[in-house]
């Protein structure tokens, strides 16, 4: 099941493309378009991701429709934005799972830090 | 008993005020980061050792040894009575050393737990989002403004880095900065990071596992910096630093939930990549290590001497 990841990526790539509600039979179509001649997805198989990334919340479905349409929860800029909140804002989950290039500090510890440094000078 | 006790003692006071004191206001630290982190693990392995034996050795005395409290007092916790020996202090003392340590391995637990969840997600999310780097397997480009590089530690790892990064580095600096996360990865220096993460949680009131918290993490972006350094020399590395610490400045961290680039973290950094600093004289790291291994080992040969 390697290719997991990356179906639900190109799944996910198409539910973004597309500005209406998809089936899965259009979401295979538009996979398919993308793949190498061959190596297209069956619809069982998108059904199959579809509800992986329901359940991680990227994804959500109309039910009263037959077949049902989905559509992304959130547009991928959205998902990115909520991605960086959460890695550069001050949390103590994030420090321990994560190692960032530079540290970040928050707004009230970079004024503290600052009226540290004037006091340094002043003396 | 008493007499190891009181030692115990002696040693979790000098390992809980002076001794992290004295390591954190040091500066040799930045010549050798390796040695410093040897002797901050010495210190709160030793210390905490150190603390709850000289707990458990004062409850024991009156049974002369470990295993001779725990078969005279175990028993009668289900049919009682306590053995009159043991006195109210005794018990308090006991107490305490099996609920610190209690404390201290569920806050590991925890703090591990929760860690890992955080990772998953991180995992979840830039898998999806993140476009791979050509030329580096195991790195994912997002796309957004402010130039952040992080990795993701663990069994499964990632670097991480968003194209404002990219847009903001040229080539060198670009590879110092994937060199840096390596390294993260490579050293297993979450696991560190880990461990005095909990220690902290553990003891909020205790203003030195805070100290600590901050040391450790500093040495270990200082190991990652000297493996950064021997790929691509010191200077892309300081200009990379350079760049990401300022470039948010003055609006690009705005949106990204009021924070700014740690100004002192990277004062330091910057600071020993000047080609005056040199490290630790071989004797002297020597020393540290012996030291660093004495502390965490003093408590358990201590403790092994009462056993029976």
């Amino acid at each position: 099941m390697a290719g997991l990841g990356e179906l639900e990526r190109s799944v996910m790539e198409a539910l973004w493309a597309s500005d209406v509600a998809l089936t899965a039979n259009d979401v295979r179509d538009r996979v398919a378009l993308r793949s190498e001649p061959g190596r297209a997805p069956a619809t069982t198989t998108v059904l199959t991701v579809l509800s992986r990334l329901e359940r991680k919340g990227f994804v959500a479905r109309a039910r009263d429709t037959r077949p049902h349409h989905y559509h992304a929860l959130l547009s991928r800029a959205e998902h990115t934005a909520e991605l960086m909140h959460e890695v550069l804002a001050a949390s103590s989950d994030r420090d321990a799972a994560l190692a960032r290039f530079v540290g970040t500090v928050t707004d009230g510890e970079a004024q503290t830090l600052r009226r540290l440094l004037d006091d340094l000078v002043r003396r | 008993m008493i007499a190891a006790a009181a030692v115990l003692g002696v040693l979790a006071l000098a390992l809980a005020w002076p001794a992290p004191v004295a390591l954190s206001g040091a500066s040799w630290t930045a010549r050798s980061p390796a040695t410093a982190l040897a002797l901050w693990q010495g210190i709160a392995l030793g210390g905490g050792l150190a603390m709850i034996g000289s707990l458990l050795a004062f409850g024991a005395a009156p049974a002369g040894s470990l295993a001779g409290a725990a078969t005279s007092l175990l028993p009668s916790f289900w049919t009682g009575p306590i053995p009159a020996a043991f006195g109210v202090v005794q018990l308090a003392s006991l107490t305490l050393a099996v609920g610190l340590a209690v404390h201290l391995a569920l806050n590991l637990v925890s703090t591990a737990v929760r860690a890992e969840r955080a990772r998953r997600r991180q995992h979840r999310l830039v898998d999806l989002l993140g476009d791979p780097l050509p030329g580096s397997p195991g790195t994912r480009v997002l796309s957004h403004p402010v130039p952040v590089a992080y990795c993701v530690p663990g069994i499964r790892t990632a670097t991480v880095l968003t194209d404002g990064l990219v847009d903001l580095l040229d080539d060198d600096e670009l590879r110092a900065v994937l060199a840096h996360e390596r390294a993260h990865l490579d050293q297993f220096h979450h696991l560190v990071l880990l461990a005095f993460r909990a220690w902290h949680a553990a003891l909020p009131w205790f203003p030195i596992a805070n100290r600590a918290e901050g040391a450790v993490a500093l040495l270990t972006e200082m190991l990652a910096d000297d493996r950064a350094r021997a790929v691509v020399g010191a200077e892309p590395l300081a200009t990379a630093l350079v760049r990401v610490g300022t470039a948010g400045e003055p609006g690009a961290y705005a949106d990204a939930g009021g924070v700014h680039p740690d100004p002192r973290m990277l004062e330091r950094r910057l600071a020993r990549l000047d080609p005056g600093t040199t490290p630790l004289p071989r004797w002297a790291r020597a020393a540290c290590w012996t030291a660093a291994i004495a502390t965490a080992v003093t408590p358990i040969v201590v403790l092994a001497s009462i056993l029976v």
